[in-house]
């Protein structure tokens, strides 16, 4: 199963990388080459891919992933405005600050880590899964916010999307 | 031809601005942590831009001419993009733990949870 | 035709690659200039799909692709070094 996982995926990126080179669609040659090509690296790969990864291959989840762009998208739109501000004004409070998650899975640790990076105000320096825990440098922290409680003020809505998208 | 130019100028003056601004702040702001912020946050947002004004470019000449290396164009610089959002937060990640790890305490902090933690851990 | 905006602000980029080679070349510890590394090379990223579509080769966004993927694997590198060998 995992091999299936990963000769999908590499034959997506086949055809994605291939796409336009003879006309606009793909020649007979390329789509058999793409699949050798495919089939040796799930075959290399299926190791390391592991036995979780066919989560992967569940077409709701695409979905939720396209769902999840605009969110993400929004959240760096207001992140790079609030840095603008910062770069201008020069004005900061920072810190590193200990945020409880409740979360389970690796993925959704990732998925919440890189999102909380790349959002507003807030970069994370490590992940802890065994005390439930990320630990968050804050570039200005409101009064009062030292020891948040729980994740909403770090991360916004960025919590549920990660427990949804990791499962 | 217009107001796809317009749109690509659009494009190409964001990722200006937050290109520069993100060098920028490697200068303002006054430790590794910081400068992490705007270096990352505001380099990925304006090369979403770049991508997204080549993408703009690319399609309205493949409208013109019919010719498929547009197309390619495309979808290899969507490929750049995706490439670039899942390495960079997980770049600045590893090196701000490196940079805690091997001693760079953050300036001006009201708060460092981190360190006493690490702390806890060696008593 | 287009092509000279997007090579005018590839040489803006360019400028802007400049102010973090200075970050590389006086930052006071390490990190700073791991940051600084970090900044150029999403900067160079930047500026190879840009002159791709100034150039009108999409060979340039290739080479992108892949100075990515690489840049990344160095920076993680850079990283682990810094930290003291893998934990």
């Amino acid at each position: 199963m995992p091999f299936i996982v990963a000769f999908v995926f590499a034959y997506i990126l086949w055809l994605v990388l291939t796409a336009g080179t003879n006309g606009l669609l793909w020649s007979s040659q390329e789509l058999i080459a793409g699949l050798i090509f495919a089939g040796i690296i799930g075959y290399a790969t299926k190791d390391i891919v592991g036995e979780k990864s066919t989560r992967f291959l569940n077409p709701i989840r695409w979905l939720e992933w396209i769902a999840y762009a605009p969110v993400l998208f929004w959240g760096m739109v207001k992140a790079n405005f609030h840095v603008a501000w910062l770069v201008i004004t020069g004005r900061i409070r920072p810190g590193i600050v200990r945020v409880p998650v409740d979360l389970e899975e690796d993925a959704q640790y990732t998925i919440l880590g890189n999102s909380i990076t790349l959002t507003p105000g807030t970069l994370t320096i490590d992940a802890c899964p065994e005390e439930k825990a990320l630990y968050v440098h804050w570039i200005d922290i409101p009064k009062g916010m030292e020891k948040p409680e729980s994740s909403e003020p770090v991360s916004g809505p960025f919590e549920k999307w990660a427990r949804r998208l990791g499962k | 031809m217009s107001w796809v130019n317009y749109l690509i100028y659009a494009f190409l003056a964001v990722n200006i601005t937050f290109n520069l601004l993100g060098s920028i702040a490697l200068h303002r702001f006054p430790d590794v942590y910081t400068r992490l912020h705007g270096a990352t946050k505001c380099t990925t947002f304006g090369t979403i831009f770049a991508v997204f004004a080549v993408a703009a470019h690319a399609l309205y000449q493949l409208h013109v001419t019919g010719d498929a290396k547009y197309l390619q164009m495309t979808l290899h610089s969507f490929v750049a993009l995706i490439a670039l959002l899942l390495t960079n937060p997980v770049g600045a990640h590893a090196i701000a733990k490196a940079a805690h790890l091997s001693g760079y305490k953050p300036a001006k902090a009201v708060i460092d949870a981190y360190e006493e933690k690490l702390g806890g851990g060696k008593e | 035709m287009i092509e000279p905006v997007f090579f005018y602000s590839a040489l803006i980029i360019s400028f802007a690659a400049f102010l973090a080679i200075l970050r590389i070349l006086l930052g006071p510890s390490v990190p700073d200039r791991v940051v600084g590394v970090d900044t150029l090379n999403t900067l160079v990223v930047a500026a190879m799909v840009l002159l791709g579509a100034a150039y009108d080769r999409t060979i340039y966004i290739d080479i992108a692709i892949v100075y990515a993927l690489l840049s990344y694997i160095g920076t993680l590198i850079i990283a682990r070094y810094l930290q003291g060998g893998l934990e």
